[in-house]
C-alpha cells in the first residue's frame, strides 16, 4: 500500500468511527428505551441510502478531467476538514464543551421514554435512527466519495468505512453502553489535519501547483498544518487561564 | 429544493462562510499566479493556515461574547 493509500484508508477509517460511535450512541438510547426491531429497520434504511449515495456518485466524478476533479475535490476537502479541525481546536482549547456521549445518551433515551409507544411498527425508534446513521454517515459519505474518486480508488475508501463501522459495533456490543472513552476529539483533530492536508495538496495541483517533491510534500504539509493547529489549541488554553485569572 | 440547498449549504460550507469564501479565493489566486508561470506552491499552506487562525479567533470572540 502506497502512503497516499494508507493516509486515504486512515482518514477514512477515522472519520467513519467518530460518526459511528456518534450514531452508536443515539442508536443504542432509542433501541434499548423503545423498539429494536423498528431502530435496527431505521439504520438498515439509512445504511441503503447511504450506499446508493457512495455506488452513484464515487464513479461518477472519476468521470471528470483529473485537474478539475482536484480542484474542486481539493477545496471541498479543505472546506470540510476547517470545519472539523475548527471545532477540534476549540474544544480542545476549552472553548467549547467536549462530546459527551453519556450525556446525549441520556438526553436521548429520556425523549425516546416521552414518546407514547405503538404497537407494530414503532415510527419513533425507525425515524430517529434513520435521521442519525443518515446525518452521521453522510459525512463519512463525503469522505469517502472525495478521497476515494481522486485517488481513484473508492473500494478501498468504502472498505476502511465498513472496517471502522465494524471496530464501533464489535466494541459497543462488548461494552454494552455508550463508548464514552473513545477520545473523539483527538481524533476529530487527527482527522481534520489529514482532510486539510489532501485539501491543500490536491486543490494547489488542480489549479496548477507542482508540488516541490511532489507527494513527499504531504507529510511535511501535514506536519506543519498540525503543528500550527496545536499552536492554536495552545494559544486558546493561555488566553483561557488569563481571562480566570482576571475574574478572581 | 430551497430547504434542499440550504441543507447542503449547511452541510459543505458549515456555520463560517467566510472560510469557504477564503479558500475559493485562495485557490483562484493560485490558479492566476500557476498561469502567470509564478511560484506559488506556497501560497496554499500559509493561506490555509491564515483562514483557520481567522476562523477560531472569531469563534473564540463568540464565545467569549456569549
Amino acid at each position: 500500500m502506497s502512503g497516499p493509500e494508507l493516509s486515504l484508508a486512515i482518514s477514512v477509517f477515522l472519520a467513519s468511527a467518530v460518526e459511528a460511535v456518534e450514531a452508536f450512541t443515539i442508536v443504542l438510547a432509542v433501541g434499548s428505551t423503545r423498539k429494536w426491531s423498528s431502530t435496527l429497520a431505521g439504520v438498515a434504511a439509512a445504511t441503503v441510502v447511504l450506499c446508493v449515495l457512495i455506488a452513484a456518485l464515487g464513479p461518477a466524478l472519476t468521470v471528470l478531467p483529473i485537474e478539475v476533479l482536484r480542484l474542486v475535490v481539493g477545496g471541498l476537502l479543505l472546506v470540510f476538514g476547517l470545519q472539523w479541525l475548527r471545532k477540534a481546536i476549540l474544544r480542545a482549547g476549552d472553548v467549547k464543551a467536549l462530546h459527551d456521549e453519556e450525556a446525549t445518551f441520556a438526553e436521548e433515551a429520556e425523549a425516546a421514554r416521552r414518546a407514547g409507544l405503538a404497537d407494530g411498527v414503532d415510527s419513533y425508534s425507525f425515524a430517529i435512527a434513520f435521521k442519525a446513521v443518515l446525518l452521521e454517515g453522510l459525512e463519512v459519505a463525503f469522505i469517502v466519495i472525495t478521497f476515494g474518486a481522486n485517488q481513484n480508488d473508492v473500494p478501498l475508501a468504502a472498505l476502511a468505512a465498513v472496517l471502522a463501522v465494524l471496530a464501533v459495533l464489535v466494541a459497543g456490543m462488548i461494552v454494552r453502553a455508550p463508548l464514552a472513552r473513545v477520545p473523539e476529539n483527538a481524533m476529530k483533530f487527527a482527522v481534520g489535519v489529514l482532510l486539510s492536508t489532501f485539501g491543500v495538496f490536491w486543490g494547489a495541483e488542480g489549479a496548477g501547483v507542482e508540488w516541490p517533491g511532489g507527494e513527499a510534500a504531504l507529510p511535511v504539509l501535514a506536519a506543519l498544518i498540525a503543528a500550527a493547529s496545536w499552536l492554536m489549541v495552545l494559544d486558546l488554553r493561555g488566553a483561557g487561564l488569563r481571562l480566570r485569572r482576571e475574574a478572581r | 429544493m430551497r430547504s434542499i440547498a440550504l441543507g447542503l449549504w449547511e452541510f459543505v460550507v458549515g456555520d463560517d462562510w467566510r472560510v469557504a469564501i477564503g479558500i475559493a479565493a485562495m485557490l483562484g489566486a493560485t490558479a492566476l499566479a500557476t498561469a502567470a508561470d509564478l511560484p506559488a506552491w506556497w501560497l496554499s499552506p500559509l493561506a490555509t493556515l491564515l483562514i483557520l487562525q481567522r476562523a477560531v479567533r472569531r469563534a473564540q470572540r463568540r464565545a467569549d461574547a456569549s
